[in-house]
C-alpha cells in the first residue's frame, strides 16, 4: 500500500510523517512520532482519552486521519507546558489530587483548557457538560471538577 | 503479626496532603503506560477470537497465514506444550489460549505477530479455523438446571448436591443457628428474589504488554498490571521456564480495579516473541476488553429476613447464585459471607453457589462478590424496616455488628467501625435534608474483608541523606506518595526527601498483586518496618561515632541522641550526618522488610443517596451523594476521598447502567463504551467523602485498606433511594429507564 | 485441644458437627490435624483455605501461633479486587 506523506504542525513544531491511509491522527502520534501522551482508550470516539486539539478545535485523535492533519495544527498534552512552566491546570491537577491512575488525565486537561481558553468563568455544570465526552473511572470526577473551577477561578484572579 | 502493632502518636507527614511524585509525568503525557513502550525491531501481536459462544475447535489451519508478507509468527494452543503446575494456572492458560473448545464469544483460539498492524490483521483473516458450533449458556439460573449445554465434565466439587448441571462447580454454606426457629418468632417476614448483570471493571487503560523473549529461554516484559510477580510467576509457569529468567516491569497501569489480577497477553506475547525471536508489543482494543478480559459474575438471589414489631432481626437466609464464566472463581461464596456481615443475627444460613456459563472467566472488581449480595441483603433489610415503619438507620443500628458479634462468615468481630459509620450518616445533614416530589433517599451498609500478603520493601540511604525506597506494587493511585509519607514520618526527615519507586521482579522479593485493599496497610507496614530497621543501623553508627552503646542511643525527630544523661553529652546526629560519614562508620546503610503481613482488619461503609425518578421516562437522576467510611488512619486524605468517591461512581454505574448484554446466540451485544455506559461527569454530583479514623490494631499507624469497600453499599443504597422514590421495589439491576418504568407502570 | 469451627457444607462433608476440636499449637498443625482426622476434607484443603484466628485472617502462614483458648474458623480462601 502506498504511504501518504504529510507536513503539518505538532506543538508549535513543523513536523512531517508518512502513513497508510487508515492511520488515524493517534495512531500517528503515537506509533510514528513518540507522542505517547495521548492514550488510545477505546478508538471509537467514546473514551476521550486522545484528546487534542486540531486548529484549536478538540477532537478526539483516534476520529481523525492521520491524513487530515496536512497543513492543520496539531496540540497535544505535550504541548501543554510552556518549557518548564506547568499550565495552571497542570499544576493544579497535581495539587488538588484530580487524578488517580492519570490515564484519563492527559485527554481532560486537553479539554479542560479548552475550554477556560475561551469560558473564563464556566459553572459547574458547564465543566460537567464540557467533560462528559471524557471518561474518568477512577475519580469519580469529584476532583477534577473541583481543579478546573479552582484553576478557572486563580487564571481569573491572575489575569 | 497478631500482636497489635498500633501505637498512638502525632503525625507530622502522614495525614497531610503532599503532591505525589509520579504527578508531574502524569500530567505532561511523559508517563509510560502498558502501550506507551517499544523497542527496537519490535513487531505487533494481534489474537485471533472464536466468534462462537461455545465451539469445539476441530482444526486450524495457520498455513497460509504464516505464508504471508511480514509475517513472523503464528502460535495456536499447539505451540505452549508445557503443562502448566497449577490447576488455576492451567484454566488461566485455556483462557488465553483456548484448548479444544472456545468457551465464550472472544476467546482467543490463535495469535499472530507481524511487522506492521496491517499485515498482522490480514494474517489473521487468512487463518482457517473450523468450528463444531455447541449449544451454548450464559444465564445462571438457566446454567443450573440439569440437561443445559455444560462447559466441562468432571470438575464439580465434593460440596455440590446432586441434581444440578456440571456447570454448577461449587456450593459454600455458611450461619449459624437454627432459622426456622428464628422465622418462628418473627412478626414480619419479607422474601424476594434478585437479578444483577455482569458488569466490567472498565479501566480505561486496556491491557498492553512488550514481550521480549528468546530461544535462551530468558525474557524480559513491560506490562500494565495490578501485580508484576503475579504476572511472572504465572507466565513462567504457562511457558515452562524459570520464574527468575522472567523479568517484570509494571507499566503505570491506567486502571484495574481488580480487572488486572490475572493475565491475558501476557503469556501470548512472550510466545509470539520466542517464536519470532523478536520484541512483540501487544495490545487490546476496547471490544477485545470488553469480550475476553474479565468482567464480574452476574448474580440471582434470593433473601428472606424475619423480624419482631420492635425491630430484631430473628433470622435470615440467602442463596447467593453466581456466574462466574467459564472457569472457577469463588464468588458466590464471598457473596454469601459478606451479605449479612454488618448484621449481629443469632439465626443464618447463606449459601453461595459458583456455576460456570459461556462467558469470559470472571476476575474481581474491587470486594469481588460482596456489591450484588449487599444490594440483595440491603434491600430486604430496607423492606423490613419500611414495613414496621422503623427509620432504616435505626433499624440498622438496632441490629449491626460490633466487637463480640459472631459474624456472618463465622469469626467473632473484634473493634469494627460499622456502628460510628452509622451514626455519623446519621447526623449528617443529609439524612435530615428536605426531599422533593420523585425524589427518594436510600441509605445502605457494606462489608469487606481486606488483606494483607507477601510483602518486600527495600529502604536506602543515600550518601547526601536522602532516602529511595523500593516496593514492589503497581501505583494504581498515589501509593508511592503514602509510602514516601510513612518512611518519611518513621524517619523523621521531610517528604521530600524519600522518594519511592516501583521495582521490577528481579531487584526485590516477591510480592503479593494490588489487590484486596492490601497496599497501604500491608506494603505501609513494610515501610515502616523498613525504615525501623535502617534507624537501628543508624542508631549504631552514631554510637559508634561517640563510642557509646547502641542501647544509649535514641531516635529523636531524624536524629539519633543520647538517651539520657548516662548516655553522654553529645550534639545530636541527623539523618544527613550519618550518611555524609557512612563510608567511615562501616558502609552503605539500607534497611529493609520482608514478611506476609496476614492479619489486616476487615472494613465498613454506609453511604447515603438521594435519587429523583423521572416517572414519565423511568430515568434515575443522582441528587445526592455522601460516603461514610473508615480508614483507620488516612495517610493521604486526598486520595482516600479519592478511592470512595470513584468506589461510590463505580457503583453507581453498576446500579443504574452498566450491563453485559448478550444475544441468543451467545455472543456479546455491547461491547463498547458508547453501549455499555459508564458514569460521565455530568451524570453526577459531587460525591462527599465522610472519613471515620478508628484506628486498625494491625497496623503501626492504624491504616485499614479502604479501596474496596467503597463499592460494596452503592447498589444497594441507590436502589433503596430508587425504590422510595418510584413507589416500587426494585429486584434487577442495573435500574435502567425501560426497567424503571414498567416497574413503575405494573405497580 | 483447639476447637475449629467448619464453615457449614466442610462440616457436612466431614459428617460431623460445625465445631470440631483438633491438636495444634500452629496454622500448619492445625491443617494437618484436620486433613488427618477428615479425611474429607482433603480435597477442599488441598484447594486452599483462609483461617481466621481470633478475628484476623490468615491464608498462608504456617507458624502463626494457635492458642487453646482461640476462635478458630475456616473459611473458604479469600481473594480481593
Ligand atoms: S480513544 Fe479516542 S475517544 Fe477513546
Ligand atoms: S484517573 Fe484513572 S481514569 Fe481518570
Amino acid at each position: 500500500m502506498s504511504r501518504i506523506h504529510v507536513t503539518t504542525t505538532v506543538n508549535g513544531d513543523a513536523v512531517d510523517y508518512l502513513c497508510e491511509a487508515d492511520d488515524t491522527l493517534l495512531d500517528v502520534l503515537r506509533d510514528q512520532l513518540d507522542l505517547t501522551g495521548s492514550k488510545e482508550g477505546c478508538a471509537s470516539g467514546d473514551c476521550g482519552a486522545c484528546t487534542v486539539e486540531l486548529d484549536g478545535r478538540l477532537v478526539c485523535s483516534c476520529l481523525v486521519l492521520g491524513a487530515e492533519a496536512e497543513g492543520r495544527t496539531v496540540e497535544t498534552i505535550e504541548g501543554m507546558a510552556n518549557g518548564d512552566v506547568l499550565h495552571p491546570l497542570q499544576k493544579n491537577f497535581i495539587e488538588k489530587a484530580a487524578l488517580q491512575c492519570g490515564v484519563c488525565t492527559p485527554g481532560i486537561l486537553v479539554a479542560a483548557k479548552n475550554l477556560l481558553d475561551h469560558t473564563p468563568d464556566p459553572s459547574e455544570e458547564e465543566v460537567r457538560y464540557w467533560l462528559a465526552g471524557n471518561l474518568c473511572r477512577c475519580t469519580g470526577y469529584d476532583k477534577i471538577i473541583r481543579a478546573v473551577l479552582d484553576t478557572a477561578a486563580e487564571m481569573r484572579g491572575a489575569a | 503479626m497478631a500482636k497489635d502493632e498500633f501505637e498512638k502518636r502525632e503525625f507530622k507527614v502522614v495525614g497531610t496532603r503532599v503532591a505525589r511524585p509520579d504527578g508531574l509525568d502524569k500530567v505532561t503525557g511523559r508517563a509510560r503506560y502498558g502501550a506507551d513502550m517499544s523497542a527496537p525491531g519490535m513487531l505487533v501481536g494481534y489474537c485471533l477470537r472464536s466468534p462462537h459462544a461455545h465451539a469445539r475447535i476441530k482444526s486450524i489451519d495457520t498455513s497460509e497465514a504464516e505464508a504471508m508478507a511480514g509475517v513472523k509468527a503464528v502460535i495456536t494452543r499447539a505451540d505452549f506444550t508445557n503443562v502448566p503446575a497449577s490447576d488455576g494456572t492451567r484454566d488461566i492458560l485455556d483462557n488465553v489460549m483456548a484448548n479444544d473448545k472456545a468457551l465464550y464469544d472472544g476467546h482467543t483460539v490463535a495469535a499472530v505477530a507481524a511487522t506492521s498492524r496491517s499485515a498482522a490483521k490480514a494474517a489473521l483473516k487468512a487463518i482457517k479455523v473450523d468450528y463444531e458450533v455447541l449449544p451454548h449458556v450464559t444465564d445462571v439460573d438457566a446454567a443450573m438446571l440439569p440437561g443445559a449445554p455444560e462447559l466441562h465434565q468432571g470438575r464439580q466439587q465434593e460440596s455440590v448436591p446432586e441434581g444440578f448441571s456440571q456447570n454448577v462447580l461449587a456450593r459454600s454454606q455458611y450461619g449459624h443457628g437454627d432459622v426456622d426457629a428464628g422465622f418462628a418468632q418473627a412478626d414480619v417476614i419479607i422474601e424476594r428474589s434478585f437479578k444483577t448483570a455482569a458488569t466490567h471493571q472498565g479501566y480505561i487503560e486496556p491491557h498492553a504488554c512488550l514481550a521480549t523473549m528468546g530461544n535462551d529461554n530468558q525474557g524480559d516484559l513491560f506490562c500494565c498490571t495490578q501485580g508484576h510477580y503475579m504476572v511472572r510467576n504465572t507466565c513462567a509457569d504457562i511457558l515452562g521456564m524459570e520464574s527468575g529468567r522472567l523479568r517484570v516491569t509494571a507499566s503505570e497501569i491506567g486502571g484495574g480495579f481488580g480487572g488486572k489480577t490475572t493475565v491475558f497477553l501476557e503469556p501470548v506475547a512472550l510466545m509470539l516473541s520466542k517464536k519470532s525471536g523478536k520484541p512483540v508489543k501487544m495490545t487490546m482494543s476496547r471490544d477485545e476488553v470488553m469480550r475476553a478480559s474479565g468482567p464480574t459474575a452476574s448474580t440471582s438471589i434470593d433473601i428472606k429476613i424475619g423480624t419482631t414489631r420492635d425491630g430484631v432481626i430473628t433470622a435470615a437466609t440467602g442463596e447467593f447464585r453466581y456466574q462466574s464464566g467459564c472457569f472457577y472463581a469463588m464468588n458466590g461464596a464471598l457473596g454469601a459471607m459478606c451479605g449479612f456481615a454488618p448484621y449481629d443475627l443469632e439465626n443464618l444460613k447463606s449459601v453461595g453457589w459458583e456455576v460456570t456459563t459461556n462467558r469470559p472467566k470472571a476476575a474481581a472488581y474491587r470486594a469481588p462478590g460482596a456489591p450484588m449480595a449487599a444490594f440483595a441483603v440491603e434491600s430486604v433489610v430496607d423492606e423490613v424496616a419500611k414495613e414496621i415503619g422503623m427509620d432504616p438507620i435505626d433499624f440498622r443500628l438496632k441490629n449491626a455488628a460490633d466487637e463480640g458479634t459472631k459474624s456472618a462468615y463465622g469469626p467473632t468481630y473484634p473493634a469494627i467501625g460499622l456502628r460510628a459509620t452509622l451514626e455519623a450518616a446519621k447526623a449528617h445533614p443529609h439524612w435530615s435534608a428536605p426531599l422533593g416530589k420523585n425524589q427518594g433517599r436510600g441509605v445502605g451498609c457494606g462489608f469487606w474483608f481486606n488483606f494483607g500478603g507477601d510483602t518486600c520493601v527495600s529502604l536506602m540511604l543515600n550518601p547526601d541523606g536522602t532516602v529511595s525506597l523500593s516496593e514492589g506494587n503497581p501505583d494504581i493511585g498515589g501509593s508511592r506518595a503514602s509510602m514516601s509519607m510513612m518512611a518519611a514520618e518513621e524517619l523523621g526527615v521531610p517528604y521530600e526527601n524519600v522518594r519511592t519507586i516501583v521495582a521490577d521482579t528481579a531487584s526485590l522479593g516477591q510480592n503479593e498483586v494490588t489487590d484486596g485493599s492490601r497496599v497501604t496497610f500491608a506494603v505501609g507496614l513494610a515501610t515502616i518496618k523498613a525504615a525501623r530497621h535502617a534507624i537501628e543501623i543508624m542508631k549504631a553508627r552514631a554510637a559508634a561515632t561517640w563510642g557509646i552503646d547502641a542501647e544509649a542511643v535514641e531516635w529523636v525527630d531524624g536524629a539519633a541522641q543520647p538517651a539520657g544523661p548516662n548516655a553522654g553529652k553529645f550534639p545530636p546526629l541527623t539523618v544527613k550526618e550519618i550518611a555524609a560519614t557512612m563510608s567511615n562508620t562501616g558502609g552503605p546503610i539500607a534497611g529493609h522488610f520482608e514478611a506476609n503481613a496476614e492479619g489486616a482488619g476487615v472494613s465498613f461503609g454506609t453511604h447515603i443517596c438521594d435519587t429523583e425518578v423521572d416517572p414519565e421516562t423511568g430515568a434515575v437522576k443522582i441528587l445526592r451523594y455522601t460516603v461514610f467510611q473508615d480508614a483507620g488512619k488516612a495517610v493521604h486524605p486526598d486520595y482516600v476521598e479519592g478511592q470512595l468517591q470513584g468506589g461510590a461512581v463505580q457503583g453507581i454505574g453498576w446500579a443504574l447502567n452498566e450491563e453485559y448484554i448478550y444475544g441468543e446466540d451467545g455472543t456479546l451485544q455491547n461491547a463498547g463504551y458508547l453501549d455499555y455506559r459508564i458514569p460521565v461527569a455530568s451524570d453526577l454530583p459531587m460525591i462527599e467523602p465522610v472519613i471515620l479514623e478508628i484506628p486498625n490494631p494491625g497496623h503501626p499507624y492504624g491504616v485499614r485498606g479502604v479501596g474496596e469497600t467503597g463499592i460494596v453499599p452503592p447498589l444497594a443504597t441507590i436502589a433503596n433511594a430508587v425504590s422510595r422514590a418510584a413507589g416500587v421495589r426494585m429486584t434487577s439491576l442495573p435500574m435502567s429507564p425501560p426497567k424503571v418504568l414498567a416497574a413503575i407502570k405494573a405497580n | 485441644m483447639v476447637a475449629v469451627t467448619l464453615w457449614g457444607s466442610l462440616a457436612e462433608l466431614a459428617e460431623g458437627p460445625r465445631e470440631v476440636e483438633v491438636e495444634a499449637t500452629n496454622l500448619r498443625e492445625l491443617l494437618a490435624a484436620l486433613e488427618a482426622a477428615y479425611p474429607a476434607l482433603g480435597p477442599q484443603l488441598a484447594r486452599g483455605v483462609s483461617v481466621s484466628i481470633d478475628g484476623k485472617i490468615y491464608n498462608d502462614s504456617w507458624f502463626q501461633p494457635i492458642h487453646e483458648a482461640s476462635e478458630v474458623v475456616l473459611l473458604n480462601r479469600l481473594e480481593g479486587g
